[in-house]
């Protein structure tokens, strides 16, 4: 098609009168060609983008997202967003800041009503020990203090218990609404709650009232948000909660001057500002100290500033073993440590898989490409066999085998070889997941071995022989080293494989003979630590992945056989 | 004839002082397990090499080859007898099995029939490696397919045992029963996890096999920018150790509303079955004459037509052995249902695995058997299919 091509003289003018070479319809010939090309291109890629738009979507995008939820972390600044800011200037090692322990109040107590606290507590309990019980009892405490300074207003005036009065003083309605602030507690319900929350709202806070009365302003605001946009109901006929109460009397004891204030609601506020003393005095250093004495302690405060930031490096410490602390990351004490055991573990039970599996394929390997044809693929059944059987039923029969009162041990029982209240004990431990996983990846070493040693050919051994080599020599300097390449491609594949196995050491591993996936199952269905089966997972990842580019590299991946 | 018929070494009558002694250890050796079963180890090896010597010399000496007939019924009648004598039908089985091999060994050694298809240069030592090489593969084999074999008749165990009972051994009818297959087939939860799975796996299958055999003719084009990379991310799912696919899809799939759902079990079962019809049709394509296609369109097909008519026949075997790689890891897989599925939706595979870690029950057995006979069905197909794209494509005169 393309045995005649121009000189690439012809196109710099140097001989004008030749011109380029024309295809059939006019164009030049290179340019039809280039053309017909990019065609080629683009049809095979038209056939190949759906599946690969298929496998991104449905595989790869999964995967991203586990990666990212393993430093992903934006839970805490998400559940108690001023607390977040307000610790930002906290050093970690001083006195824990007054308006940490204002903001945690509000966050605390707007994360309670959402019922949230106790999700950020279970996360930050990874991390420090107690925390969980912590947020759980003082989500129900929390409206103790509000309770108190509402009775004390009620008694000052009972216009207090209502919403109507409550509503017309906080409420903008012709004054200057406070857009930032609203702003702010929008964006944080959001967060709070992971819903769009859109909706009419039916109140703003009025700039006056927030710049006078911050903290009344804003607890009454996240209130309202809520109440209108989650629950549903009109902010206007609602009683708001405790918290707002309490920031009412924070921010009259902190010295509001109200006197300059004639909106709606102004005589309430003097008369409450005048009765001062009746109220009960709201610190909410003392608040949260009194609700659990914990709240003093400095390592409480210094887990929640360590793990403020949206993503954090502690996952992937968690996973070898190592925490977080202020002066950096260090070794978790040696009684808790348990994921690098794991690791070195599932990195030595698969060596020792790929091992023997190894031994025990070689000498079939070699039986069966050394048969003729006929008695090679009659044998070649019994290898596909167990390849094709379930893997369940593979596991299930190992299960049967290797019991204490299973048929191996029976076996040996009846042969007089083992005596019966002396049962060999192969299951639940390293013995059964050694056993039974050689025995299920054993096909994915015979057929690349096989794949290989049946392309060897049979003169060079004979030459070697005929040169005076002995059998042992012919085959270990002249054989083997032919036969390198299966074994290292096998390998590759049994070892992907046995690193990442799952169902076999969870039915026959017991506790010792489990790898690092059950441990990752175990945080998915039953810790629900999620963040660190991400972790640990991403770290398994990559150690297949190195695996597999160099399998690419050594095999080639398509170069894989299958049967 | 095949190779194996034909004979390289002459063979003949061999020296007594060789063969007695060998035979006599064989018998020995046997005679272990059949001391050891009935008492005593020691009265087994004597007895065994005691009885082995007397018959290796009647027959080689007295009787010969004119007698080998006779000669060998006689051993397989004695050794039924014997064992029946032991151990009642499971000894007279074991009996019939040795007397069975023994007449065989006696004449394969006394009379040098072992070296009649080896060359004749062979050492002894060599002929002896070349014999022991082929007992540890046949250990290898045993090894590979004796749990598969084991199920079976554990499946029709009468006692909701893991193991073979006494009455099983004595091959007592009472001890056989079909109820584990009876609690297959009608107990709903095996019922409709069975169904479950036929729901699954064949959807799933359609998907891969649609998508993965156009990708593979688009990968199969020269000029195929990064095909490199396209290949790997293509393999990828096979590669990724399956807990990290699950809990990938896991996170992913639950904030698109697809876990516990059928959609998101299909979807994810044919993303991990493309990689199998990647490799399959990649593979039968490798020998696919492009030309053909070329006469097809020269002849006025459009690419349609060509691809149904001319290149779907021929890729056909690959197709269909990649649908059922993709089949049986759908209908296989568990712990991707274990983690995006829900209780309506319980595959085989997760109530075998259920039942595994939980409540033992043989019917797991009835299950496996059912499965193994798929899977024999399965791979016959496969390799007929094999064969046959081999001699489309004329690589092998089969």
């Amino acid at each position: 098609m393309t045995h005649s091509t121009t000189e690439p003289a012809n196109f710099t003018g140097a001989a004008p009168k030749a011109g380029p070479m024309l295809a059939a319809d006019g164009r030049p010939l290179k340019k039809s060609l280039a053309r017909a090309l990019r065609r080629q291109k683009l049809r095979a890629l038209m056939l190949v983008a759906p599946l690969l738009i298929f496998v991104l979507v449905t595989f790869i995008a999964p995967i991203a997202d586990m990666l990212f939820r393993s430093v992903e972390n934006q839970i805490v600044s998400e559940t108690l967003p001023e607390t977040v800011m307000a610790l930002q200037e906290w050093n970690g090692e001083s006195d824990i800041p007054d308006a940490a322990y204002d903001a945690i109040y509000f966050d605390l107590f707007t994360a309670a009503e959402a019922k949230q606290h106790t999700r950020l507590g279970t996360r930050l309990n990874y991390e420090q020990t107690g925390i969980s019980s912590l947020f759980r009892t003082s989500g129900r405490q929390l409206d103790d203090i509000g309770d108190d300074v509402h009775d004390a207003l009620e008694d000052i005036n009972p216009a207090w218990d209502e919403p109507a009065p409550w509503y017309q003083m906080m409420n903008a309605g012709d004054r200057p609404v406070d857009t930032a602030l609203l702003d702010t507690k929008m964006f944080d319900m959001r967060a709070l709650t992971g819903e769009v929350l859109e909706g009419d709202l039916g109140f703003a806070p009025a700039r006056e009232v927030s710049d006078l009365l911050p903290r009344t302003a804003a607890a009454y605001t996240s209130w309202a948000i809520y109440t209108a946009l989650v629950d549903g109901d009109i902010v206007a006929e609602e009683d708001p909660w405790e918290s707002v109460f309490a920031a009412l009397a924070s921010d009259l004891q902190s010295g509001a001057d109200v006197s300059g204030y004639s909106g709606p609601g102004a005589d309430m506020l003097a008369e409450a500002a005048a009765n001062l003393d009746a109220l009960p005095a709201v610190d909410f250093r003392n608040v949260m100290v009194g609700i659990d004495e914990d709240w003093g302690a400095l390592e409480n405060w210094q887990t929640i500033k360590l793990y403020s930031p949206d993503y954090t490096p502690g996952y992937f410490l968690n996973s070898v073993d190592m925490q977080n602390g202020i002066d950096g990351a260090q070794m978790r004490p040696e009684n808790e440590r348990i994921y690098i055991t794991l690791f070195i573990r599932t990195l030595y039970l698969s060596l020792v898989i790929t091992g023997s599996c190894i031994l025990l394929s070689y000498p079939v390997a070699f039986l069966l490409s050394n048969l003729p044809a006929r008695s090679a693929n009659l044998l070649m059944i019994l290898v596909l066999l167990p390849f094709w059987t379930s893997l369940l039923v593979r596991t299930s029969a190992w299960k049967v085998m290797l019991q204490q009162q299973g048929v191996i041990n029976d076996v040996l029982v009846w042969l007089g070889l083992v005596a019966d209240d002396s049962r060999l004990v192969m299951i639940n431990n390293q013995t059964g997941t050694i056993i039974a996983m050689t025995h299920i990846l054993l096909p994915f070493m015979i057929l690349p071995m096989y794949s290989v040693m049946s392309t060897i050919p049979p003169y060079y051994v004979r030459a070697a022989k005929s040169l005076g080599a002995t059998n042992w020599t012919a085959f270990w300097r002249v054989y083997f080293p032919q036969s390198i390449p299966g074994i290292g491609a096998g390998s590759i594949l049994v070892f992907i494989l046995a690193i990442g196995y799952y169902i076999t050491p969870e039915i026959v591993g017991g506790t010792k003979g489990v790898f690092i996936s059950n441990r990752i199952a175990y945080h998915i269905s039953s810790s629900l630590n999620w963040g660190l089966a991400a972790a640990l997972g991403t770290i398994l990842l990559a150690v297949v992945l190195i695996l597999y580019w160099a399998y690419d590299r050594i095999v080639g991946i398509d170069n894989v056989k299958l049967g | 004839m095949s190779v194996s018929d034909i004979v390289i070494t002459s063979t003949g009558k061999k020296d007594p002082s060789f063969t007695i002694p060998v035979i006599a250890a064989a018998g020995a050796f046997a005679g272990i397990f059949v001391g050891a079963a009935q008492g005593s180890t020691l009265l087994g090896i004597v007895g065994g090499a005691i009885l082995l010597a007397i018959l290796a010399f009647l027959c080689i000496e007295k009787l010969g080859r004119d007698g080998e007939k006779m000669a060998r019924w006689g051993i397989l009648a004695l050794f039924a007898v014997g064992g029946f004598a032991f151990g009642a039908v499971a000894g007279l089985v074991v009996g019939l099995l040795f007397g069975w091999f023994f007449g065989w060994f006696i004449y394969w050694i006394g009379f040098n029939r072992y070296r009649a298809h080896l060359v004749p240069y062979l050492t002894p030592g060599q002929v002896l490696w070349h014999y022991s090489f082929r007992v540890i593969c046949g250990a290898i084999f045993v090894f590979l397919i004796t749990p598969i074999i084991v199920v079976m008749p554990l499946s029709f165990n009468a006692e909701d045992f893991f193991t073979f009972t006494p009455e099983m051994l004595r091959f007592d009818p009472e001890g056989y029963s079909l109820k584990h297959y009876r609690d297959f087939f009608t107990n709903p939860e095996w019922t409709s996890a069975v169904w479950n799975s036929l729901k699954i796996a064949p959807v799933a299958t359609f998907i891969s096999v649609s998508l993965g055999t156009l990708a593979a003719i688009g990968l199969s084009q020269s000029h195929v920018p990064g095909k490199r990379a396209i290949m790997a991310i293509l393999i990828s799912p096979m590669i990724v150790p399956l807990i990290i696919s699950a809990t990938g899809m896991y996170f992913f799939y639950s904030k698109i509303g697809l876990v516990g759902t059928y959609w998101g079990i299909v979807l994810a079962h044919a993303v991990l079955g493309i990689p199998f019809v990647i490799i399959t049709v990649t593979a039968t394509l490798v020998g696919f004459d492009r030309s053909l296609t070329r006469a097809a369109a020269n002849m006025g097909a459009n690419p349609v037509t060509t691809f149904f008519r001319v290149q779907m026949p021929l890729i056909l075997p690959g197709v269909i052995s990649g649908g059922l790689f993709a089949f049986i890891t759908s209908f296989d897989e568990v712990v991707v249902v274990l983690f995006i599925g829900s209780a309506e939706l319980q595959t085989l595979p997760w109530q075998m695995f259920t039942g595994l870690r939980e409540q033992i029950s043989p019917t797991i057995l009835a299950a496996a058997t059912v499965l193994v006979s798929i899977s024999i069905v399965l791979l016959a197909m496969v390799e007929m299919l094999r064969r046959r794209s081999e001699r489309l494509r004329g690589m092998s005169p089969g």
